[in-house]
């Protein structure tokens, strides 16, 4: 059909414009972050107590300005973004893997298998958040790790419970039943034909949650739970210039901005490749 | 003309459509669903509006009451003149949302095709009967209570008092089509527009609401527009038909004519491939015919006429002897079960090779269990099935994988039996694949570019998704699909039903092609008896659970002994207007196969009332029939 085709082909084109400002924020800041290091060997941390809270745009040695103790706010938000991007990424691609995997087995074998885990999930999201925190860091101990696993565990039920959901309408479809038909196996049924089936919304909750993790990590260390306070990171940073947002904006604007960013970047990544798993091109909007 | 004859000659319709058009998508894209298409509804008359799948049939009805607003569409030319009192006429393209608003369900009323999703299942019949009265005619609550009460009776529906505090889906769709009805009708509507409304019911429940329909547009003088594709239901329903193709009016006539002397080569063609009972009478084997189909303008004769004389009744292929499937429902707290449906009840019949038994039945007969449990997709709760002799039930696991090669299904709805993210080709090659038939890429390429020439289309098809197919040709891959393990019966699970007529006479073309060439067995599940008419060598009828009649295609048709057999024959409607429209009224719902634990079925037991024809001894009282 004709106007199917001049809409389509109108997406598509907008659909490629997504894609290349999608990669360019996340290949741009994906790179500063990883040559961090090589770019600023002091780790953000030296001190210029005569410059602290110079503004923005003023100093070359300091274009972003700095922050109370002086410390450069581009060395920061670039260094920082080591333990944001890492916790942020990390933390959502586990929970995603162990929560489709148990969504999947729930929802296509059902019986016991899904009783069990589907208590267990419910159980678990009956903790406070905080607690279950508290409980977990006070146990584990602080660290990067110790804090991804932390989320991983916080937040594989909510891929659980959508992957299930989804499985659940898709397992009485006619084409899995057709494929049943067939003498396809189990295994091959889920993962050729229900996992590309759910990816589309896990993509949605994948990118939503990456933004997410960034601001808990903060959260988390301003609680005392997280990383050493000392190791800058974009929330860290943020809640640090708190303070300062009425004298000395720039402390916190900047880190918030790169999560902006990087959170934009990423959506478009994930709107592009949803579109990419879905041939019909109709996924609503 | 002149203007004024012209107008005289509008005065008596009640609703004239002048060059509409209707567009969807802006700009260069746009796609013409409408164009130029003129008719005029005379009060207390019915209007046919006929045509095949994205004839622009349904998006016409939705533009006279501009409800293609709400679905993306645009009504970029002519008038919908609409004269609710025979005084002065409104532009409905004209007119404001607010006088739409109250014209909407008050002078024009609509019933959907699907019973099910037009009731809103959250809230009781009686809340969403008197919602219209109230909002329309300013009843209050109590008032509007006693009204909807009395339009429950007037669309036959039992029981009116209890039903307006049930919920949507305690009903059976025929019921919901009743109370679709009685709320269309709720505020004596001057034109009732009726997009297929029978389509997705069974022919029994089809009979009785068609019947009711009439009785009500005679009773109330409501002018009916009646959107359908089946040609039977046109010449029971009709006094004008208009034939819609490719978003134009190809042809407007009284229903006689169109039936008697078809103008248009589309409206020839489209009457060429109804299946039509009694059309194979006096044959004894079932019969390919060529097909009428469009080709540029004119219509052309594909295929041509072969007897199908492909049964061999040595040795069958598959015995299946007294099989029986329920399924559990309703638990107590404890987990014991209250409940069962008994779908299928010592169900016994042979196929033979290169034969189609046709199994026909209406919702709730067992025909589709029966057709899942024999691949293996249900498991059955006793009986013994025999394929090429070994019994099923003895088999190893290798063995039973074997057996889903050997029995390929095809499924009623081609939109949703395809995977939407593979490849067509991926699709038709995974049974080779799951098999292990052929293990080299090249070889599988090129056997799935066999396949689908085999079903009638391209190689270079193999690379794209099934949403770019239309419905017949997804019907042809799921066909390819089915061969693609070479086995020896297929069953086709209402397979063409969902398919335009002219589709649905090649693909039966097709199938039936197909079974000569390899020698194919069919189970054919359906419920269109002109279609089993055409492609079956013998017949079984369903009813409960059980079969109640066996036996050739001839001595079914020709010679039917149980009464569920003739009624069933007898609901189908007929393409013929000459015909006497059916006297004898179909009453009552099909009875629910659910029973509670320990009350079990009595069997039926046969008797063979000429060598190969069983029939259910009726003394056992058809249970609920009534």
């Amino acid at each position: 059909m004709a106007a199917a085709q001049a809409v389509s082909s109108a997406r598509r084109h907008f659909r490629s414009l997504e894609l290349v400002l999608g990669l360019l924020l996340t290949a741009s800041m994906g790179l500063a972050v990883l040559f961090s290091g090589f770019l600023f060997p002091d780790g953000g941390e030296s001190m210029d107590l005569m410059a602290r809270l110079t503004p923005p745009f003023q100093d070359l040695a300091h274009p972003l300005g700095t922050d109370p103790l002086g410390r450069d706010v581009l060395a920061r938000v670039i260094v920082g973004g080591r333990i944001s991007l890492t916790v942020g990424v990390l933390s959502v691609m586990g929970a995603v893997v162990v929560g489709t995997i148990v969504g999947l087995v729930a929802g296509y074998y059902r019986g016991i298998a899904e009783i069990l885990l589907m208590r267990f999930a419910d159980i678990q999201l009956a903790l406070p958040f905080i607690l279950l925190a508290i409980m977990f860091l006070a146990i584990l101990g602080t660290g990067v790790d110790k804090i991804i696993f932390f989320m991983v565990v916080a937040q594989w039920v909510q891929y659980a419970r959508l992957v299930r959901g989804s499985v659940l309408a898709l397992r009485d479809r006619e084409f899995i039943l057709s494929a049943r038909a067939i003498g396809v196996g189990n295994g091959r049924i889920i993962f050729t034909h229900i996992l590309p089936n759910v990816l589309g919304p896990i993509v949605i909750l994948m990118t939503l949650n990456v933004a997410n993790n960034i601001l808990l990590e903060s959260s988390l260390t301003f609680l005392g739970l997280g990383v050493d306070p000392l190791i800058p990171s974009w929330g860290g940073m943020l809640a640090d210039g708190r303070t300062y947002l009425q004298t000395a904006w720039w402390v916190s604007v900047f880190p918030g901005l790169a999560i902006i960013l990087t959170v934009l970047g990423l959506n478009l990544l994930g709107d592009w490749l949803r579109d990419l798993l879905d041939p019909t091109g109709q996924t609503s909007r | 003309m002149s203007d004024t004859a012209n107008r005289r000659s509008q005065d008596q319709a009640l609703l004239s459509v002048r060059s509409l058009s209707v567009e969807f998508g802006t700009g260069n894209g746009a796609f013409k669903a409408v164009r130029d298409v003129s008719f005029d509804v005379r009060p207390g008359r019915t209007l046919a509006v006929v045509g095949e799948s994205g004839s622009g049939k349904s998006v016409t009805s939705l533009a006279i009451m501009r409800l293609t607003d709400y679905t993306g569409g645009r009504i970029t030319g002519g008038q919908v003149l609409f004269r609710p009192d025979g005084g002065e006429a409104i532009d409905l393209v004209k007119a404001s949302d607010s006088r739409l608003r109250e014209i909407r369900g008050n002078d024009i009323a609509m019933i959907f095709q699907e019973p099910m999703t037009s009731l809103n299942p959250v809230f009781t019949i009686g809340n969403q009967i008197s919602e219209t009265l109230i909002l329309h005619q300013g009843l209050n609550g109590r008032d509007a209570r006693l009204r909807a009460k009395e339009l429950l009776q007037k669309v036959r529906l039992p029981d009116a008092d209890k039903l307006l505090d049930r919920y949507p889906h305690q009903l059976s769709g025929g019921m919901r089509q009743r109370v679709m009805i009685a709320m269309a009708l709720a505020c004596n509507p001057k034109l009732l527009i009726a997009d297929e409304p029978t389509t997705a019911l069974d022919v029994t429940i089809q009979a009785q609401i068609l019947n009711i329909i009439r009785d009500l547009q005679q009773e109330m003088g409501t002018a009916v527009i009646f959107i359908t594709h089946d040609m039977g239901v046109v010449a029971e329903m009709a006094d004008d038909v208009v034939v819609m193709w490719k978003g134009e009016k190809v042809e407007q006539a009284p229903v006689r004519d169109i039936f008697a002397a078809p103008q248009h080569p589309y409206t020839r063609a489209l009457l060429s491939a109804v299946p039509r009972l009694g059309s194979l009478t006096g044959q004894p084997l079932p019969k390919r015919t060529p097909v009428m189909v469009m080709d540029g303008g004119v219509a052309k004769a594909v295929g041509d006429t072969h007897e199908q004389n492909t049964a061999d009744y040595t040795k069958p292929i598959l015995q299946v002897d007294k099989l029986t499937t329920r399924f559990d429902v309703g638990k107590t707290f404890f987990g014991r079960v209250t409940h069962r449906v008994h779908a299928v009840e010592a169900v016994s019949f042979d196929i033979y090779p290169g034969e189609t038994l046709a199994l026909v039945g209406e919702s709730g007969s067992g025909k589709s269990t029966i057709g899942r449990t024999l691949q293996q997709l249900v498991e059955p709760t006793g009986g013994t099935v025999r394929f090429d002799g070994r019994d099923m039930a003895a088999m190893s696991q290798g063995e039973r994988r074997r057996l889903r090669q050997e029995i390929q299904y095809i499924f009623q709805d081609p939109f949703a039996s395809l995977d939407p993210r593979h490849t067509v080709g991926y699709s038709i090659a995974e049974p080779i694949i799951v098999h292990g038939l052929i293990n080299d890429r090249k070889e599988r390429e090129r056997r799935v570019h066999e396949l689908l020439e085999q079903v009638g289309l391209q190689p270079q098809h193999a690379r794209r998704y099934p949403h770019e197919f239309s419905g017949g040709q997804r019907q042809r891959i799921c066909i390819a699909r089915a061969l693609a393990s070479n086995p020896k019966l297929v069953i086709a699970d209402e397979s063409v039903s969902a398919l335009d007529v002219s589709i649905q006479a090649q693909i039966v073309n097709l199938l039936m092609e197909l079974q000569e060439r390899k020698r194919l067995s069919y189970l054919f599940i359906t419920h269109d008896m002109a279609v089993v008419e055409k492609v079956s060598h013998r017949v079984a009828v369903m009813y409960l659970g059980q079969i109640v009649e066996l036996g050739s295609r001839q001595a079914i048709f020709e010679n039917p002994q149980h009464s569920y057999t003739r009624k069933l024959l007898s609901a189908v409607p007929i393409a013929d207007p000459q015909r006497e429209r059916a006297k004898t009224r179909i009453e009552g719902e099909i009875p629910s196969p659910v029973r509670p634990v320990g009350q079990e079925p009595a069997i039926h037991r046969m008797r063979e009332v000429e060598p190969g024809h069983w029939v259910a001894i009726e003394s056992d009282p058809l249970r609920g029939a009534a």
